[in-house]
C-alpha cells in the first residue's frame, strides 16, 4: 500500500492544561521522523483551534491539518473518526498516533477499522526498525514480558500511547510550521449520538500523577484492613496512595489509585512499594520514579530488583514500623 | 421484542493464583478460566434491561471450546441463548479480526438486534478496542465506558464519566454500548438460574465455515498486526538490600535515606544526622 512518510498525531486538546499527551507524543514523533525522514504532522478538529495548532508547531509539528467549524465545537467520536479517516485516505500517512485518553481510546479503534489497518493499544515505547517500520512496544500478557509489534502490510501504522509515557519538548517560539485548513466535507454523515449535557468536573483531589511521594500497595499487603494502613502512612507523609490491579479488583482501593497500563503513570521523587511483585503492566508506569524503596518478603521479586532500596520484610509490619518511626521523629 | 446481544470473553483467573517464591512471579499455568469482569458487568446491564422491559438476551463469545463454561454461566444468570464461535483458525486473532468474527456472526444470524453490549475492556488484554471496532463493522454508533444505561424504546440515554467530563448522551438504536467495570455490580448466581441452565443446556457452536469467513481464513495470518518479538526486560539494579528484624530494618532505612524521605515529604525528621538538627 502506498503512503507518504508523514507521521500524524491526533490533536487531543480538550482539557488542555491537564492533558499533555498530544505534546508528549509529538516529541516522540520528532525522534521517529528523524529516522524515517518523514514529517511530523498534527491533526486538529474543532471550533476556534488556532491556538492549539500553533502550540503543536511550537512542540514539534511541521504541519498541522485543521478542520475548524462551529459544528465541531464539541468532541464527537463519530464525526472525528469519520474526518480522521477522510483525511487519512486523502494523504495516506505512514503512521497515526493517538493519545490514550478515553476519547482517543474510543476513536482510534474506529479509525483503524474504517481504514482496515492494525492498532496497538497502550504502547510503552515506539521505535523504527531497519525496514523503517514502526515498532510498537507494549506489555504482553503472561509474566514479565514485553512484545514488539509491527503492522507489516497495512497503513497507517496505528498506536495509542498513555499520558506520561513520553516527555514533551520545551515550547519553541521560533518554530515554523504550516497550517493547512480544510472545509468540512459535504458528505459528512449525521451523528447518531447527541450530547445532551456535559459537565467538566476535574477531580479536586491531588493527582497521583503529580505526587512527590507515592505509596503503592500490592496484594502482598494481605487484606483490605491492612491495606488501609497505607492511607494512614500517606497522610503523615503528605503522599498519595497507589495500588496494583488485584488490589483494585478486590476493592481494597478505588480505581483512581490504579498504577500501570490500565491506570496512571507516575513520576514521584520517592516511590514506596509494599507487597508488589512488579509485573510489567505495573512497572511500565514507574519509569519516571526517581527513587524506589520496595518492601517484599521475597527478595527475588522483580519489584525488589528494580528498587534502589530493597527491604526484605513483611509488608504490613514494615508499614506499621515506618508509621511509628515517622510519628516519633517528625519535627513540626 | 427487544433483542440484546452481549459479547463476553473468558479470561484466566490470575488474581487468585499463587506466586512462585523463587522468581516472584505468578504461576499462570495454574489459571482457571472465568468470565471477564467487565463482560459480567455488560451482562448485568442486559439483565437489568430485561427485568424492566423484557428482552431476549443472546450471549456470544469467541474462544476455545473451554469457553463454553461462561456461556452456561451467562444462561444461568438469565441469558436466553449462548453462542460459542470456535475454530482453530480463529486462534491468534487481534482486535481487528476478533471484532470481524463477532460481526460476521451477528450479521448472519442476529441481524434484527437492537442493542449490543460489551465490557469496556477485558482483564487479559485491556485494549478496549473490540467494542468500538465491532460497532464500526456493524455500521452502528457506539458509546464506550458507559456508567448507566436508560432504555427508552427507540433510543437509549447513557451516562458516563470520561476525561473529567460527566456526560449524558442520547443514542439512536441499533447501537453498541461498552460498560465500564465500576458501573454495574454483577449479581451472583441464583439457584433458579442454575436450574434454568440445566433444563436448557444448549449452546450453539459455530465454526469458521458456518460464518463464511472464507476458505483461506486464518486469524493469525489475517490480523493486521504481528508480534515479532517477546522479551523480558532486564531490571536488576545495583541496589541496597536491607534485611533482618523489622524494627532494625526500618531504623536503618531512615538512618541511610531519611534525608531523601524528609525532603520529599517537605517535613523535617530527626532520624537522620545530616541536617544538624535545626
Ligand atoms: C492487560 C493487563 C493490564 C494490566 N494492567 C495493570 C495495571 O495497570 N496495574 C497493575 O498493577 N497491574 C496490571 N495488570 C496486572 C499485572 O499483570 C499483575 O497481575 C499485578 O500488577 C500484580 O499485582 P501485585 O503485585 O499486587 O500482586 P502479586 O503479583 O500477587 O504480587 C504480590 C507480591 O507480594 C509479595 N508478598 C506476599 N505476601 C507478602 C508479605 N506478607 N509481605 C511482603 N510481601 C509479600 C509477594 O512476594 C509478591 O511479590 C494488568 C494485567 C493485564 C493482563
Ligand atoms: N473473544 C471475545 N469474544 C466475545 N467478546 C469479546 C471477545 N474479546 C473481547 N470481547 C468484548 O469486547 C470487550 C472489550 O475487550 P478488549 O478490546 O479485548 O479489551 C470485552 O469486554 C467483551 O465484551
Amino acid at each position: 500500500m502506498s503512503s507518504n512518510k508523514e507521521i500524524w498525531v491526533f490533536g487531543d486538546y480538550r482539557n488542555y492544561f491537564q492533558n499533555r499527551v498530544t505534546l508528549q507524543i509529538l516529541a516522540r514523533a520528532v525522534d521517529l521522523a528523524s529516522v524515517t525522514g518523514g514529517e511530523v504532522c498534527a491533526v486538529v478538529f474543532g471550533d476556534g483551534t488556532d491556538e492549539y495548532a500553533k502550540e503543536y508547531i511550537a512542540h514539534g509539528a511541521q504541519k498541522v491539518y485543521v478542520m475548524d467549524d462551529p459544528r465541531l465545537a464539541s468532541y464527537s467520536i463519530e464525526t472525528f473518526s469519520w474526518l480522521m479517516t477522510w483525511l487519512s485516505k486523502k494523504f495516506t500517512p505512514e503512521t497515526l498516533l493517538v493519545g490514550a485518553t478515553r476519547f482517543g481510546q474510543e476513536m482510534a479503534p474506529r479509525v483503524a477499522k474504517k481504514l482496515g489497518t492494525g492498532l496497538t493499544a497502550d504502547c510503552i515505547d515506539l521505535e523504527i526498525n531497519d525496514k523503517k517500520q514502526l515498532v510498537q512496544i507494549a506489555p504482553s500478557f503472561g509474566g514479565n514480558l514485553v512484545a514488539k509489534i509491527i503492522t507489516p502490510e497495512t497503513r497507517p501504522q496505528m498506536a495509542t500511547v498513555r499520558p506520561g509515557t513520553f516527555h514533551e519538548l520545551t515550547h519553541d517560539y521560533e518554530a515554523k510550521g504550516e497550517i493547512i485548513s480544510f472545509d468540512l466535507p459535504e458528505n459528512l454523515p449525521e451523528d447518531q449520538i447527541q450530547l445532551l449535557t456535559s459537565e467538566y468536573k476535574p477531580s479536586k483531589k491531588k493527582k497521583i500523577e503529580d505526587a512527590d511521594i507515592v505509596i503503592c500497595g500490592g496484594r502482598g499487603m494481605g487484606s483490605k484492613g491492612k491495606f488501609k494502613k497505607l492511607f494512614e502512612l500517606a497522610k503523615i507523609m503528605n503522599a498519595e496512595v497507589g495500588a496494583t490491579r488485584p488490589v483494585v479488583y478486590s476493592e481494597w482501593a478505588d480505581h483512581e489509585t490504579l498504577v500501570g497500563q490500565a491506570g496512571k503513570n507516575i513520576k514521584p521523587k520517592i516511590l514506596f512499594s509494599f507487597g508488589v511483585s512488579g509485573a510489567i503492566q505495573h512497572t511500565a508506569a514507574l519509569t519516571d520514579a526517581r527513587f524506589i524503596i520496595a518492601v517484599n518478603k521475597n527478595p527475588n521479586a522483580t519489584m525488589m530488583k528494580m528498587a534502589d532500596v530493597a527491604v526484605v520484610a513483611d509488608a504490613n509490619q514494615a508499614c506499621l514500623g515506618i508509621i511509628k518511626a515517622i510519628k516519633e521523629n517528625i519535627r513540626d | 421484542m427487544l433483542n440484546i446481544i452481549v459479547c463476553i470473553k473468558q479470561v484466566p483467573m490470575v488474581s487468585e493464583l499463587p506466586w512462585d517464591s523463587k522468581t516472584g512471579t505468578l504461576k499462570r499455568e495454574l489459571a482457571h478460566g472465568m468470565m471477564d469482569p467487565a463482560s459480567r458487568c455488560a451482562l448485568e446491564a442486559a439483565l437489568q434491561i430485561k427485568e424492566s422491559q423484557g428482552a431476549h438476551i443472546c450471549a456470544i463469545t469467541m474462544g476455545p471450546l473451554m469457553a463454553e463454561e461462561i456461556l452456561h454461566q451467562a444462561k444461568a444468570l438469565g441469558a436466553d441463548e449462548g453462542v460459542l464461535l470456535t475454530d482453530r483458525r480463529m486462534a491468534g486473532a487481534d482486535t481487528f479480526i476478533t471484532s470481524h468474527i463477532l460481526a460476521s456472526y451477528i450479521k448472519e444470524y442476529c441481524s434484527n438486534f437492537n442493542l449490543v453490549l460489551c465490557g469496556s475492556q477485558t482483564s487479559d488484554s485491556e485494549t478496549a478496542q473490540v467494542g468500538p471496532q465491532l460497532a464500526e463493522e456493524l455500521s452502528i454508533p457506539s458509546i464506550c465506558y458507559a456508567g448507566h444505561v436508560d432504555f427508552k424504546n427507540t433510543h437509549v440515554e447513557v451516562q458516563r464519566h470520561v476525561d473529567d467530563f460527566f456526560e449524558l448522551l442520547k443514542m439512536n438504536l441499533p447501537g453498541l454500548i461498552s460498560i465500564d467495570l465500576s458501573s454495574y455490580k454483577a449479581r451472583y448466581l441464583a439457584l433458579e438460574g442454575v436450574q434454568n441452565a440445566f433444563e436448557n443446556p444448549d449452546i450453539r457452536i459455530v465454526d469458521a465455515k458456518k460464518l463464511n469467513l472464507g476458505k483461506n481464513f486464518s486469524a493469525l495470518a489475517d490480523s493486521p498486526t504481528r508480534i515479532i518479538d517477546v522479551y523480558s526486560p532486564t531490571t536488576q539494579k545495583e541496589n541496597r538490600v536491607l534485611k533482618g528484624a523489622v524494627k532494625k530494618v526500618v531504623d536503618q532505612l531512615f538512618k541511610e535515606y531519611g534525608k531523601e524521605i524528609s525532603s520529599a515529604m517537605g517535613k523535617d525528621l530527626k532520624t537522620h544526622k545530616h541536617d544538624g538538627g535545626a
